[in-house]
Formats: structure tokens, C-alpha cells, sequence
């Protein structure tokens, strides 16, 4: 049951296509992360829902109801909208107090004053912040910030929540807690929410659906599960966690490093034929065996919960992260690397 | 502290003598003038006398000067911080055309000296002999002027059109600045353009706007060349120009100082009044707005009102900039004052004999210009050292020295030239009175703020690692003063160079009250040959001040701009 | 030799004692790192010995020679022979790449050709070959960060003082930085003190590691696994990364966890009530029923728990689980949680083992502030 509905949806700066026929449906109380690296367009598409960037072509629908389209030169203001949105450096108003900020939306609608206190109370109480009602929000941490930007879209009850980045500018325990306040909140209220982000740990704990975006260009939609063990190609392989690309090339049956041929034990999926092939596993996805890819411990650091190995193989590096209570082999020592869940991609 | 020895000296070592320099040019040249005139206002005879102050205050003419600096610097500073503020918002937030010109414009007024903009306005505005009045009478067949800029409402008007700029260039680096998801949350919220601008936008740069404003009335309070223009021909006097008047009148006598000191004081005491209230705003209520990285901020779309405000705005400009200015040049061409500006009429030799011929103007553009360069460069050089110890070193007394560096910002220029006059006639076994350094001390005392803000605003730039860099590299603190202190400020100094030679170059407050016959400048001459009846050689003359003005300004803005691109 | 010897080295600002005391020997050719909390006076302390401050009390020697004592004579920065890298790098702005990294030889009184020759090496040894000609201002964070490096390197000082010198640049750099710093240490042979407040650099740079409270005592100096794995107190164990915290209750003979009724079946140290403290990779979890222990842990008998909160991080998945009303966190290796089937959702029951468990007292606890 599809609920935000993009079609067709691009928009073009200049030369430059930062969203290409982007195609989307977002189900009712649906967590929704657009994920990508900066100028990837995820913050385009985010700010094309809220109506503050118009569309070069296609349609944005919410419900019944439609918010842009090109063809029909349409376009509700972004006041008109009924969402809520947050965004990445709080953007509380100093010179109201806290109970002001969150009360703004609803002096805007000209609720009746028992059903705005009535509101702010519910909003404030859930987002932890009854006490600091009368304060100042510049007297308050960049996460209570955070928190009353939320009250405040939380006020007016809206279908919809736009989060833009709205963790980046908190530490990282914070960052953590907010999260699931988030999560927590959403439960409550059931709004769905479109999050924008560039960190992949983030939108990974937070969704049921993450898109992943790269040059304005859809790389994948899937759940965070799928992403991760399934991605769909180098890119969103690369750009999920840590990872580690080995240039091998064979003749289709014996396959062996390319600059140093060492003989690999794994052969890649026969569609990739013959010639050059990447190999790709991540870090904690490869083990230390008795035979397989022979290597050189050129690094080994403690980090505490882990331990951080670069391994010479021929002239490449690969980079292999154990637990701590693991055992392995100590720097300048000789070792056998095992790929427990190899991905193989063309070579480019 | 530890150290003794030859490792690293202490007791009066070269922080002292540095610091005791610095605060002995500030005593000197600021505070003794200072406490003199409260000395001479509060002391008679040897004691305190709080009843002769009274008296003085309350003589009808002080007390009527006192009320005209208030009602003129309120009207002004309310004038200006509407106009400002409004045409700030206009080139920042909305969708006018030519908003980068129409910037570059509003910003022009900074640099014309508004003691030419009164005569320009006298000119064309003044009841019978005004060109714009005359030409209604003549041809129109009224029988009285349409405006007679000899009044209050005149007077205001001409310091609103060249001090707006204060609060102009305030508000606009504020809402440039300002966060634009701060706007877009409130339309997000379900606020309209109109809704946010005046509960949002407005309320969010309230501290830049009444900063500038409280520059305005500062500045306005203890303005002299306006008021002295158009007032006094109708007994207008603010206490600036009473000030003058008193003491050009009586040639210096104890009572006519008395007065001057008198309210010299009530100027120091409102001017120290206005710069604490400046700082309480700006201390306490300057939110944080700013943002790191952004989107460009919401335009208004103007959409029928597009073009009418643009008119307005071009009306705006050629009316109070493109006027006057052209009107000073085309009178300055004529041969006598009041003939038409017909080809005819119209020469350059009025030009040639103030350049060439005639004494008296040579000589005050010769001492404008040497005592401007003068001015500048002592006044760099002492900024620069004063400023580096307020900013930079840990010396025990540096509290003093940062009490004493707010004293020029709150003093005001006719209250340095009669404090002077009181320190340099001779009280102190020195006599400086009708020579030209009597000028030179007071334009270093008058403009030493704008050094020290200048020079500290590049210092705080200058962070203590890059020094503490250098002394780990092995440099010694002389070494790196020369090699890394002194080239990274060096566009701050050349700053205060130019923000105290320009202005010196128009200077008219300090320098009508210790001018000579020998040692007029240019600012002095302009005031005193249009007080003479010789309009148009006084024209003349601000024709060409304006000519040094606007060719030195743009020789320093190309500087800085290419100075500034080549940083990256 | 730059052996660094603090000795009862005091030092207050405005009448509040920063550091009191302090004795510390710094060996030479080792990386030393301070580690603390910000505001602990770690940077005052490197302040201290570069000689942009002098202390209240006590000396600082380096290489033997006393540098600083209180009442006596010392040494100004210039006359240390160290190299100093801040945290916001502090390159000049008006000097190019090699200006800035031949300024120190230069004050050196280096011959021309010399100058050359080692402000080169000194930015090929930084990787920044090819770059002397340009103003920092048109380098990234890092390479400004290696310019600092190289001009400390230049003038071939036995001792380096870094202050937290990675703060300021993002995860990725940081990394690659940190393993620059350390290979430099290793082919320069020099004495490295390093001050940060980063327990993940320091356990990854360090030969040894002394970690400084708040209130400017260091609480214990040793290398990083021994810091890691045998923490003197509450505080170093907290601060060195993510900490679980279990109360236990005594009721006579028998230990409870929490305020619950499950018996915790190891044994406490002495009487007394105890605070259990272990990392998350301590925590074993299982699904009810399949508890078997994993070969070479110890495990004193499973605890019957509940996920809280499950967060699938990529690599990793995140589990907050509750014992009766205690919450701990554990992370698992993606992998591993499928292969094993330990992808639990919320609201599951799990079976929970424990190892390389910390024993602090109750009164200890509550004075660093852990929430039981």
C-alpha cells in the first residue's frame, strides 16, 4: 500500500542531473532512508517532497492528495503540505522559548487555545522536554535542540516526517540515543518517515527500507538485511561498511592475483567468464586458514573490541578486522586467508 | 613567576616596556584630554562644583542645543534604521533585479562626507536661493518654497541619507548569514512568506538592526557638519556646533570653555552610555544564526511589485547620490552662485584657480594630505602594537591597557578637539595651539578606534599555535613577531591605514575647532568659504575632496578584492 | 636521547590546580600517549613540557638536562630542540609548503644547499612531494596536518609533542594518519608524546598508554592490551570504550543479578556488594535451549535475558538486552549472527554467558557516576 508516491521524478542544476527519473512508493508508517555519499541527491529529492525545489519532470503524490507535477504546472507551497521536517543544524528559532517554538505550527493554524496547550504538552512530553518548556533553546545541548526541532514537527500530527541528516551535528553517543527516540516516537505517533542520511550504520539500524543513491541515479531498494548481504553492485557493496577489492584475472578455471599471481582457491561465478574480475569481501568476512590466498601480516593494531590487520597479498592489501578474543598472527608473520562470502564483480 | 638569569629574562623585560609604550600613547593622546574637560566642567576653583554645571545646563541656549541633539539623532537614527533595514531585506530576500549594483550603491553614501551632502542640499533646497525651489517658484508661480531645508526635518533628512548605510550593511551581513533552514522550518510549520518574514526573519536580526541603530545615534549625537550647514542659519545649534560656536565666538575665554566642557561631558557620558547598551545587545541577545553549509535562502517573489520597488529604489539613489554629487561638480563650474547650468555658465576654471592659484585652497589640500598620511601611519603603527598586547600577551597591567582602548571608541571628535586644546595650549609647558600639530594629536586621538579594531580583528585571526609553532620550530619571540605576526596582520594595517587616511581626508569636527589661518584643511576650507559667501569656489573644492574620496576608495577596493581572491 | 622526566610537576590557572604532583618518565625512542578526558590538563601538561608554559612547582627534564623548575631558570620552546604538532595544525597562511617546512633549518643558520636537501626529504617523508609550491590554503586538512608533521620532522628533533593532531580531520584520514605517525616513529627512531582524548588512537599508536582522570591524576600507565584488559580502576575501565555495568545483590551466601531473582553463580573477590563491569564482546548470547559453551571461554552459567532493542548496523548488529532491569549491550558480527541463527528480534528471550568480568565495589561505582 503505497502512500508517498514519486514518479518520474528528476531535476536537473544547470548541466548537472542531480535526480534522474527517480521512481518511489512509501508505505503508511514506513521507516524510509535515501542513503548515498554527498551529491548523491538524496537531500534533492528530500527537499522536492517538501516543496522547496521544484521538479524538472514527474509527480509527487502523498495520499489522495497531489503535491508537484511538471506537466500540469502544479505546485503546492511547501506551507500548505502538512509535513514535519527536521533538519541537520536544528534550526530552532533563539528568540522563542521552547514551548514557543513548538507551539508555532499550531498559532499558525489558529487551533483553539485548549487543543494547542493540549498538543505542546503531548508533543513536549514525549520528546522529554516538559521541563525546559519556559527556557530558552539557546540555552540547551545540540541534542535538546534536536529534540524540540522534533516536538515541533511532531505538533501538528503530521502523516509524514522529513529528517534531513538530523543526527550529523550531535556527538556519537548521542547520535545513538536519538536514534532510537526516533524510532521510539514513531511508534507512538505512526507517522511515516523519510530520512535522509550519509551514514550507512544510521540508516541501517533505523529503516524498514533504505535507497541507495549515487550520481542522482537509484542503486538499489531493499531492506537494511538485503543491502547488506545482497547488494546489488560494487558501488552499493563499497559504500555499506568496510570493504576490500583484489584485482585477480584466470583463464576462467584457475583463477590468481593480478601483480603477484598468487593462486586464489575460490573461482568467481562462471557469467563473469575469463580475464580480469574483482574479488570483493569485507574485513570481518575473512579468516585466517591453514592453506588458501598467502599473505604478510605488514600491520597488526589493537583497537580494543578489535584487532585491525593489513595483510600484504603480492603488491595489494587486504584488510581483515577480528574480535578481540580472536587469535591470528602477529606482525611480519606469514598467514592463509579464507573469503567466507566472496562477491565478485566485473573488473572496471 | 620563575625565570632568572640569562635563559629567559623577566622583571622589566621587553613585554613591559611594550606594554607601558602602549598605555603611555593611550594616556597621552586619550585619556588626559578627556579627564581634562571633566576636570574643567566639575572643578571651579579647585573644587568640586556641581551647582555651576547645573547652571550651565540649564541656560535656555544649552539647554536648547542638549534638547536639538536628541531630537535630531533620534529622528535620524529612526529614519535610518527603517530605510536600512528595509532595503536590506530587499536586496537580500527578494527577487529585485540588479541586486549586486543596487548593494554597491546603497554602500556609497559610507563614503561621501555628509558635511558636503548638507551643502549640496543647501544648494539645491535652501528657502529662496535653492535651485529646486526657484525652479517651483519661477515656473510653477508658488509662493513659497516647497521645502526649506533649513529645519529640523531637513536636517534629518540629509544625515538619514548618508548614515543609513550603518544599519544597511549590519543587516545585510546578518541575513546573509543567517541560517535559511531557520525560514524554511517556519514554512515547513505552515507559515507564509509575510508570516515568517515578520515573526521569524525580522525578530532574528533585531540585534544587528539596533546595533546599527545605536551606531546612528551615536554617531548622530556629536555630529557637527550637518547641523552646522543647515541649522545655524536658523538658529538650529546641536551641541557639537555650540560647542564651536561658543569658543570661535569668544576667541577662547574661561566661560565659553566652561560651556564647551560642560557639555563635552553630557556627549561623553550619553556616547559611553550608548556603547554599553551596544555591547549588552550584542553580548547577550546576538543569537547564534549562522550556519555552515547551506542552500541559497528563500526569495520572496515580488512579482507585481517587482518593478515599482525597483523604481523606487533608482529613485532612491539618483536622488540622493547622483543629485547632490552632480550638483556640487555643476556649481563648482559656474562663476557666480544662482546662475543657470548652461553651457555658458559652466568652466573649469574655478577648478583650475582652487588647484593652482589660489592659496588658501592649496595649502588645505597640501595639509589634509600630509597630515592624513601622517595620521594614518602613527596611528597603524600604535594600533598595531597596542592591539597585540591586548589580544596577544599575558603581561600583568594588561587590564588597563584593554580599559583604555575602549576610551576612543567613546569619545567623540568635538570632544577630543576641545580636550586637546585644553592638554596643548601651553598647560603642560607645551604650546601646540594654531599650529598643525595640534591637528595631528587630535586626528590620532580621533581615529586610534578605528586602528585598534581593525589591527585586533586581524590579530584575533592569528591563532597562539601558529606563534607557539614558530617558538618550537626555534624562533625567538623577535624572530617571531618579524616572520609570522607581522605578515599575517599586515592586511589589518594596511586596513587602518586606509580607514584613517580617507576619512582624514574630509575631516571637518576636529579640525573647524583647531584650524588657523595657516592650517586649514580641506574639510575646514570647504565649511569656511561657503560661510563666506564664496559658494562656488567652496563647491569647487568638495569637487574635488569628492574626486580624492571616490579615486582613493577604489583603488582600495580593487586591492582588497584581488588581495582577497589570491587568499582563495 | 630525549628521555622526558616530570618530577612533582604542579601547575594551577586562576587558583584551580590543574595538575598536582605529577612524576612521570617518558623513555626514549617510545610513542607515549596521554590519554584523558577533555578539560583533564593532558594539554597543559604537553604546554608544560614544549615550555609555552612553566610550572608552579616541581622540574621537567629532557635528555638530563632540567628545562624547567619552579624558582629556577628555564629553558624558552625555542632552545628545546623539540617538534610540536597542534591540533588545528597551525601552518602559516602566508608561507608555501616549503617555506613553511624549511623555516626551522632556516633559523638554524642551514646552508642553502643543506636547506634543500633536508626540507625535501623532510616533505617526501610526509608524502607531500610535489606540493612545496602551494599555499595551504589550497590543501586539505590532511595534507596541512603533514605539513605540520614535516616542519616538526625538519630540523631532526629527538623528541615530538602532538596535541590530539587527527581531531580535526574525518574517520578516514584519521586512520591512515594514525599508521603514518607510527611508521615515522619507527624509521626516525624518536621519542613521540602524544596527548589525545581518543582511546581508539591511543590503543592503536601506543608503546605505553597513561590514562589521566578528570581531576588530573593518571590513573594507571602500561601498554594497551594491559590497559585494556587489566584496568587499574572504574574510570580506565569506562573510559576505554563501551562498558557494561551489571550490579549483583548479596542476599547471605548467594549472589543475584539486580533486583531479580536469577543467582549469579560466580564469586565475588570478598563480602560486600559488587558491580560487575565487562565490554559487549564479553557477552555470549545463545537462543534458549542451544547454550553451548564455546571452546576456551569460561562461562559461569547462562542467565536468562530478553532483546530490548535490536539494531543491524551492516558488520555489525547491536543487541541491548534486558536481565531483570539491568540493560547491556553486546555487538555481533553479521556474519556470525546468521551463520549461527542469532538474528533475534525484539521481544525474544536469549540465553546470556558472561566472561572477563571486572569486579568493582558498589562505593566505587557510584563515585565514577555508573547508573545501577
Amino acid at each position: 500500500m503505497s502512500y508517498v508516491r514519486l514518479v518520474d521524478v528528476t531535476k536537473r542544476f544547470g548541466a548537472v542531473t542531480a535526480v534522474d527519473r527517480l521512481n518511489l512508493s512509501i508505505a503508511k508508517g514506513e521507516c524510509f532512508s535515501l542513503l548515498g555519499p554527498s551529491g548523491c541527491g538524496k537531500t534533492t529529492t528530500l527537499r522536492m517532497l517538501a516543496g522547496f525545489e521544484d521538479l524538472d519532470e514527474g509527480e509527487i503524490h502523498v495520499g489522495e492528495r497531489l503535491l508537484s507535477s511538471k506537466k500540469s504546472g502544479y505546485y503546492l507551497p511547501p506551507e500548505k503540505r502538512d509535513f514535519g521536517m527536521v533538519f541537520q543544524a536544528f534550526a530552532v528559532w533563539p528568540h522563542l522559548s521552547v514551548y514557543e517554538n513548538v507551539a508555532f505550527p499550531l498559532r499558525i493554524r489558529k487551533t483553539p487555545t485548549p487543543e494547542l496547550a493540549k498538543r505542546v504538552n503531548d508533543a513536549l512530553l514525549h520528546t522529554n522536554l516538559l521541563d525546559m518548556a519556559r527556557r530558552s533553546p539557546a540555552d540547551l545541548s545540540g541534542g535538546g535542540k534536536q529534540r524540540v526541532a522534533l516536538a515541533r514537527a511532531l505538533a501538528i500530527n503530521p502523516d509524514v516526517m522529513l529528517l534531513d541528516e538530523p543526527l550529523s551535528s550531535l556527538d556519537p553517543h548521542l547520535r545513538e540515543e536519538m536514534r532510537f527516540e526516533i524510532k521510539d516516537l514513531q511508534r507512538q505517533y505512526g507517522f511515516s518517515i523519510i530520512y535522509v542520511t550519509h551514514d550507512q550504520a544510521e540508516a541501517m539500524a533505523l529503516s524498514d527500507r533504505i535507497l541507495v543513491m549515487r550520481l542522482g541515479v537509484v542503486q538499489q531498494v531493499d531492506t537494511p538485511l538485503n543491502v547488506y548481504t545482497r547488494p546489488a553492485n560494487k558501488f552499493v557493496f563499497s559504500f555499506i561498511g568496510l570493504s576490500n577489492f583484489l584485482d585477480v584475472e584466470g583463464d576462467g578455471v584457475n583463477f590468481v592475483t593480478s601483480r603477484g599471481a598468487l593462486p586464489l582457491p575460490v573461482a568467481p561465478p562462471p557469467e563473469l567468464g575469463r580475464g580480469r574480475v574483482c574479488l570483493a569481501g569485507r574485513p570481518s568476512e575473512i579468516e585466517f586458514a591453514d592453506t588458501g590466498l598467502p599473505g604478510m601480516v605488514a600491520r597488526k593494531s589493537f583497537l580494543g573490541e578489535s584487532i585491525d590487520y593489513q595483510i600484504q597479498v603480492g603488491e595489494q592489501n587486504v584488510r581483515v578486522q577480528k574480535g578481540r578474543h580472536s587469535r591470528g598472527p602477529e606482525q611480519g608473520e606469514n598467514c592463509h586467508l579464507r573469503f567466507t562470502r566472496p562477491f565478485w564483480y566485473p573488473a572496471e | 613567576m620563575s625565570a632568572r638569569g640569562q635563559r629567559q629574562g623577566s622583571g622589566f623585560g621587553a613585554p613591559q616596556i611594550i606594554l607601558t609604550l602602549s598605555i603611555a600613547i593611550l594616556v597621552i593622546v586619550v585619556a588626559v584630554p578627556v579627564l581634562l574637560i571633566l576636570f574643567n566642567a566639575f572643578w571651579a576653583d579647585g573644587v568640586f562644583n556641581i551647582r555651576d554645571v547645573a547652571r550651565v545646563l540649564t541656560e535656555p541656549d544649552t539647554y536648547q542645543a542638549l534638547l536639538n541633539s536628541v531630537i535630531i539623532a533620534c529622528g535620524t537614527t529612526a529614519g535610518s534604521t527603517i530605510i536600512g533595514t528595509f532595503f536590506a531585506w530587499l536586496v537580500t530576500r527578494t527577487d529585485l533585479p540588479w541586486k549586486r549594483f543596487m548593494k554597491g550603491m546603497f554602500l556609497v553614501p559610507f563614503m561621501l562626507p555628509s558635511f558636503i551632502g548638507a551643502l549640496a542640499w543647501k544648494m539645491l533646497l535652501s528657502p529662496r536661493a535653492g535651485y529646486i525651489n526657484r525652479f517651483f517658484m519661477d515656473t510653477l508661480g508658488l509662493e513659497e518654497p516647497i521645502f526649506n531645508i533649513y529645519s529640523y526635518a531637513g536636517i534629518v533628512a540629509v544625515e538619514c541619507m548618508y548614515l543609513f548605510p550603518f544599519v544597511f550593511i549590519q543587516v545585510c551581513g546578518a541575513l546573509e548569514r543567517m541560517d535559511p533552514t531557520l525560514e524554511e522550518s517556519a514554512r515547513i510549520s505552515g507559515a507564509g512568506l509575510f508570516t515568517i518574514t515578520s515573526r521569524i526573519t525580522i525578530p532574528l536580526v533585531m540585534p544587528s538592526i539596533l546595533s546599527g541603530a545605536l551606531l546612528i545615534m551615536l554617531y548622530s549625537m556629536a555630529h557637527f557638519g550637518t547641523v552646522a550647514v543647515l541649522g545655524i542659519e536658523n538658529g538650529i545649534f546641536n551641541i557639537p556646533t555650540l560647542i564651536y560656536e561658543r569658543i570661535h565666538q569668544s576667541g577662547g575665554s574661561f566661560d565659553s570653555i566652561r560651556t564647551g566642557t560642560v557639555l563635552a561631558s553630557v556627549l561623553v557620558v550619553s556616547a559611553a552610555f550608548i556603547i554599553w547598551l551596544q555591547n549588552r545587545i550584542l553580548g547577550k541577545g546576538r543569537y547564534q544564526i549562522i550556519a555552515g553549509k547551506s542552500f541559497r535562502p528563500m526569495e520572496l517573489k515580488l512579482r507585481g511589485l517587482r518593478m515599482p520597488l525597483l523604481v523606487i529604489c533608482i529613485a532612491y539613489i539618483a536622488f540622493t547620490i547622483v543629485l547632490p554629487t552632480t550638483v556640487i561638480f555643476l556649481v563648482g563650474g559656474l562663476k557666480t552662485y544662482g546662475l543657470a547650468f548652461t553651457l555658458e555658465n559652466l568652466s573649469l576654471d574655478n577648478y583650475k584657480f582652487i588647484l593652482f592659484d589660489h592659496k588658501l585652497t592649496r595649502d588645505a589640500i597640501f595639509n589634509s594630505v600630509t597630515l592624513g598620511l601622517s595620521a594614518a601611519l602613527i596611528t597603524m603603527f600604535a594600533g598595531v602594537m597596542i592591539s597585540y598586547v591586548i589580544v596577544k600577551m599575558k603581561t600583568r597591567g594588561k587590564g588597563i591597557l584593554e580599559f583604555l582602548g575602549m576610551l576612543p571608541f567613546s569619545v567623540p571628535g568635538s570632544v577630543i578637539a576641545l580636550g586637546v586644546i585644553l592638554a596643548w595650549s601651553g598647560k603642560f609647558g607645551i604650546n601646540l595651539y594654531n599650529t598643525v600639530w595640534i591637528i595631528l594629536v587630535a586626528y590620532i586621538a580621533r581615529y586610534m578606534a578605528f586602528s585598534l579594531k581593525a589591527n585586533s580583528a586581524a590579530l584575533e585571526q592569528v591563532h597562539d599555535s601558529l606563534m607557539e609553532a614558530a617558538r618550537a620550530c626555534g624562533a625567538s619571540m623577535w624572530q617571531t613577531l618579524r616572520d609570522i605576526v607581522l605578515p599575517l596582520v599586515r592586511p589589518g594595517m594596511l586596513a587602518a591605514f586606509f580607514l584613517i587616511f580617507l576619512p582624514s581626508l574630509r575631516e571637518l569636527t576636529v579640525s573647524i575647532m583647531l584650524y588657523s589661518p595657516t592650517t586649514r584643511t580641506i574639510g575646514v576650507a570647504i565649511y569656511t568659504l561657503n560661510e563666506d559667501g564664496e559658494t562656488v569656489i567652496s563647491a569647487a573644492l568638495a569637487g574635488v575632496a569628492l574626486i580624492l574620496i571616490i579615486t582613493g576608495q577604489s583603488l582600495i577596493n580593487r586591492f582588497t578584492q584581488s588581495s582577497s581572491s589570491s587568499k582563495g | 636521547m630525549a628521555t622526558i622526566q616530570l618530577d612533582r610537576v604542579s601547575k594551577a590557572y586562576e587558583g584551580r590546580g590543574v595538575l598536582q604532583d605529577l612524576s612521570l618518565t617518558v623513555e626514549h625512542g617510545e610513542c607515549f600517549t596521554l590519554l584523558g578526558p577533555s578539560g583533564c590538563g593532558k594539554t597543559v601538561l604537553l604546554r608544560l613540557i614544549a615550555g609555552f608554559e612553566n610550572p608552579d612547582s616541581g622540574s621537567i627534564s629532557i635528555g638530563g638536562e632540567v628545562v624547567a623548575a619552579a624558582f629556577g631558570e628555564s629553558l624558552p620552546p625555542d632552545r628545546r630542540d623539540l617538534g610540536v604538532v597542534f591540533q588545528d595544525y597551525a601552518v602559516w597562511p602566508h608561507m608555501t609548503v616549503f617555506q613553511n617546512v624549511s623555516y626551522p633549518l632556516k633559523l638554524a643558520g642551514a646552508k642553502e644547499a643543506e636547506l634543500r636537501e633536508r626540507t625535501q626529504r623532510a616533505v617526501d617523508l610526509v608524502n607531500l612531494s610535489g606540493l612545496e609550491k602551494r599555499l595551504p590554503s589550497e590543501l586539505s586538512g590532511g595534507q596541512q596536518q603533514r605539513v605540520a608533521l614535516a616542519r616538526a620532522l625538519a630540523a631532526n628533533p629527538s623528541l615530538m609533542l602532538l596535541d590530539e593532531p587527527l581531531s580535526n580531520l574525518d574517520a578516514n584520514l584519521r586512520e591512515e594518519m594514525r599508521f603514518e605517525i607510527k611508521e615515522l616513529q619507527h624509521k626516525l627512531d624518536i621519542t613521540i608524546f602524544y596527548v589525545t582524548h581518543d582511546q581508539e588512537v591511543a590503543l592503536a599508536i601506543s608503546d605505553r598508554i597513561a590514562i589521566m582522570d578528570d581531576k588530573g591524576i593518571i590513573s594507571q600507565i602500561g601498554a594497551p592490551l594491559e590497559i585494556y584488559e587489566r584496568p587499574a580502576n572504574i574510570f580506565v575501565f569506562s573510559f576505554m570504550g563501551l562498558a557494561n555495568f551489571m550490579p549483583l545483590r548479596r542476599e547471605g551466601a548467594t549472589l543475584f543479578v539486580g533486583e531479580g531473582g536469577q543467582v549469579f553463580s560466580g564469586s565475588a573477590p570478598a563480602d560486600g556488594d559488587y558491580v560487575l563491569g565487562f565490554r559487549p564482546s564479553d557477552v555470549i548470547l545463545s537462543r534458549p535451549g542451544k547454550e553451548a559453551a564455546r571452546p576456551g571461554m569460561v562461562a559461569p552459567g547462562f542467565l536468562r535475558g530478553r532483546i530490548k532493542r535490536a539494531s543491524f548496523l551492516g558488520a555489525m548488529i547491536d543487541y541491548q538486552v534486558e536481565i531483570d532491569g539491568v540493560f547491556l549491550r553486546t555487538e555481533l558480527e553479521s556474519h556470525f549472527a546468521l551463520d549461527e541463527g542469532l538474528l533475534f528480534a525484539e521481544g525474544e528471550e536469549c540465553s546470556v554467558a558472561l566472561h572477563n568480568m571486572h569486579w568493582f565495589t558498589r562505593e566505587e561505582a557510584a563515585k565514577e557516576g555508573v547508573r545501577i
